[in-house]
């Protein structure tokens, strides 16, 4: 084990930890039978300290595929297979992921324990939706098999559990069945908040859907915006014959951490206006790649760099659909006053939810990136308490300043949850510093 | 197609290579001892790169089982990869003789008696490439892990031997002599990193060396004038440093 300061994507908080690596799910039993407490952390893109902590142990070396059914679309893995190693062996023969976050260099076992969501939410429910089975080695160092039928509450305390439930070993889910690697996608103009929230209803049929809502704009076109929708494109609909897979796109790099001035709300405006501005028509009809459709971010290589060394936080919440609209317009109005910018603002609905702790709900959900600065966290304290008032929550995976008191009222499982983990981890074997901050464990 | 032995599967530059040549299309037999954790490995090597993954137990220390287990294997191999080694506990094993023994038969002794059916089997068939993972610490006697450095020192010999004698049937052998390599084997130690090799660089020269036909080589190049270095220092001095 060495010592090393640790950070995940938003680079904050840093964290001094000790560093293991797991090759061999035997590796995490020692970790176990040695170590006081530690978490299992995959790729570290989470944006706070939920694989932070005094001891991580790594699972990146654990990442083989176990097995693949080409004919039924179902793969076994362990834990620590990213998903862009799942695209290169799946994308050929026709299997795309079932639900993906918007980037594709994160762990399976991040997925499960994130449970993450993407553009096909209100149409397909989060990753644990299409879980079959997961293999769990538990803080007292037995393994249990959990499924929505087997060991159930196992398996749904693990899926948005935060890695706090036990050590993910494997994962068997469902792959989606796709003819191309093309995505037919249509861009639609918003030009303010009320349009691009009646326009989510009235392209609800697509199975994918996020709008880009600039975010710094005030006045009349106060939340104007782009509607982004896609289907899977069939071989027919391709312009020159059926190609799986598209040509490896170019990928830029940031090389450094760019000085704290570059972004300011000049800047981040210019930039939004371009990006608004590109589209001309109110609506766009075209073909996109798989890689440019939902990983635009992935093209740039270390991106989160331009927001500096001091970091950034993103916020990501949701608001019940019934009072969303109210309560996205409230919110937002906060947010371009202060002017911080953010290059990024995602909006999008969420159709019901699955797991008891999972952060998903039915109503809108935003999320932005703020570069750290002295009254960020106080600012943010004061929106939590609205998305509270309106009967809303904050993603974990995201989250790296969150007050506990917040987290144990707008998770209503939450108390179950804990109940649960003092039950399977009575030692508190597994820890991090999320798990901490928010008194979960 | 041709298939590789890799002897000590179970370690991080084992692994790497193990990864590296099915990427490649070789088939692979994986030697090791508890085999059966290299089973995920052969379902994730043979589900990728539609390779075929043999796993087979091997203990290094049992030498009386190495004719046994090479009689065993089908297909046999066209290459031989020993692969492993035992860094062991330097200051237990001058007071402990089990300790030190260890050391000298998982790093020499057992290295050799599997080289020596290998090499014959390849020589009868006049062709193969035989790979002996070595180390920089047999280049001199250190006081900090001299048991460690006499074993690879004579491992290194015992190659360059072999490398002789099989010459003129058409074998070829590749002595490796990494310096420090990031794997669990060093976890908690500081190395310098200039000088750390990571576990994928490792196998990527020694593939390149198994297919260039190289004789002798280092893993980092700073290390080959670090040890000219460490050669040359007259003894009367070197017995006076602390290494």
């Amino acid at each position: 084990m060495a010592a090393n300061f640790i950070t995940n994507w938003n680079n904050y908080p840093q964290e001094k930890s000790q560093f293991s690596t797991a090759v061999f799910g035997q590796d995490f039993e020692t970790a176990l039978a040695r170590q006081p407490s530690f978490i299992v952390r995959g790729n570290g893109r989470c944006y706070g300290d939920a694989s932070l902590g005094a001891s991580v142990v790594s699972s990146l070396k654990f990442n083989r595929v176990l097995s693949f059914d080409e004919v039924a679309g179902i793969l076994t893995c362990q834990s620590g297979l990213m998903l862009s190693n799942i695209l290169e062996l799946s994308m050929p023969k026709g299997w795309f992921l079932p639900v993906t976050p918007g980037t594709r260099f994160i762990t399976v076992g991040g997925a499960v324990a994130s449970d993450v969501h993407g553009k096909n939410h209100h149409k397909d429910g989060s990753f644990s939706q299409h879980v079959i089975n997961i293999k769990i080695l538990t803080p007292t160092g037995s393994i249990v098999s959990c499924s929505p039928t087997e060991n159930s509450d196992f398996f749904w305390f693990t899926c948005g559990g935060m890695g706090l439930t036990g050590i993910i070993l494997e994962v068997t889910f469902r792959l989606k069945k796709i003819e191309t690697g093309f995505i037919k996608q249509v861009q639609i103009k918003a030009k303010d908040l009320n349009e691009v929230l009646e326009l989510f209803e009235q392209y609800s049929n697509y199975t994918y859907s996020v709008a880009w809502i600039d975010c710094l704009k005030t006045g009349a076109d106060f939340g104007r915006s782009i509607l982004m929708v896609g289907e899977h494109a069939t071989i027919h609909e391709l312009p020159n014959a059926a190609r799986l897979l598209p040509k490896k796109p170019i990928v830029l790099s940031v090389p450094f951490n760019f000085p704290s001035f570059v972004l300011n709300g000049f800047s981040v405006k210019a930039f939004n206006a371009v990006y608004y501005g590109k589209n001309f028509k109110r609506e766009i009809h075209s073909i996109a790649s798989y890689e440019k459709f939902f990983y635009p971010l992935d093209a740039i290589l270390h991106w989160n760099r331009i927001y500096g060394s001091r970091g950034f936080v993103q916020y990501q919440f949701v608001i019940p659909k019934q009072v969303g609209k109210a309560g996205i317009r409230d919110i937002l109005t906060r947010i371009s006053a202060k002017g911080w910018g953010s290059f990024l603002a995602v909006l999008k609905l969420f159709g019901v939810q699955q797991g008891p702790i999972s952060f998903n709900m039915e109503g809108y959900t935003l999320a932005l990136d703020i570069p750290i600065n002295s009254k960020l966290f106080s600012f943010l304290d004061e929106l939590d308490k609205m998305v509270k008032e309106y009967g809303g929550r904050i993603y974990l995976t995201k989250d790296a300043r969150m007050k506990a008191e917040i987290f144990h009222s707008t998770y209503p499982n939450a108390a179950t949850f804990t109940t649960f983990l003092n039950k399977v981890d009575p030692e508190k074997k597994l820890v991090s510093s999320l798990s901490r901050r928010l008194q979960i464990k | 197609m041709t298939t590789v032995l890799i002897l000590g599967a179970t370690s991080e530059v084992a692994l790497a290579l193990a990864d590296q040549l099915a990427a490649k299309s070789f088939n692979l037999i994986l030697a090791a001892r508890h085999a059966e954790r290299l089973n995920p490995v052969k379902a994730d090597l043979t589900i990728r790169f539609g390779v075929t993954v043999t796993v087979a137990e091997f203990d290094a220390a049992q030498v009386t089982t190495h004719a046994d287990f090479y009689a065993q294997l089908s297909p046999k191999p066209d290459a031989a990869i020993c692969v492993f080694g035992f860094l062991g506990d330097h200051e237990k094993a001058i007071q402990n003789w089990e300790e030190c023994a260890t050391i000298l038969t998982s790093n020499f002794v057992g290295a050799v008696s599997i080289l020596n059916i290998v090499a014959n089997d390849f020589e009868n068939r006049k062709a193969g490439v035989l790979v002996g993972v070595s180390s920089v610490a047999g280049e001199r006697g250190r006081q900090s892990n001299y048991f460690y450095g006499s074993a690879k020192a004579g491992f290194t010999a015992y190659l360059s031997g072999l490398r002789n004698r099989l010459f003129k049937s058409s074998v070829h052998v590749v002595t490796v002599k990494p310096g420090f390599i990031r794997t669990r084997m060093i976890a908690g130690i500081p190395t310098p990193g200039l000088l750390t090799a990571s576990a994928d660089q490792v196998a990527r020269k020694i593939i390149g060396a198994m297919q260039a036909k190289r004789n002798v080589i280092y893993i980092v190049p700073a290390w080959r004038w670090i040890m000219l270095v460490i050669r040359s220092i007259p003894e009367s001095i070197f017995k006076r440093l602390r290494l």
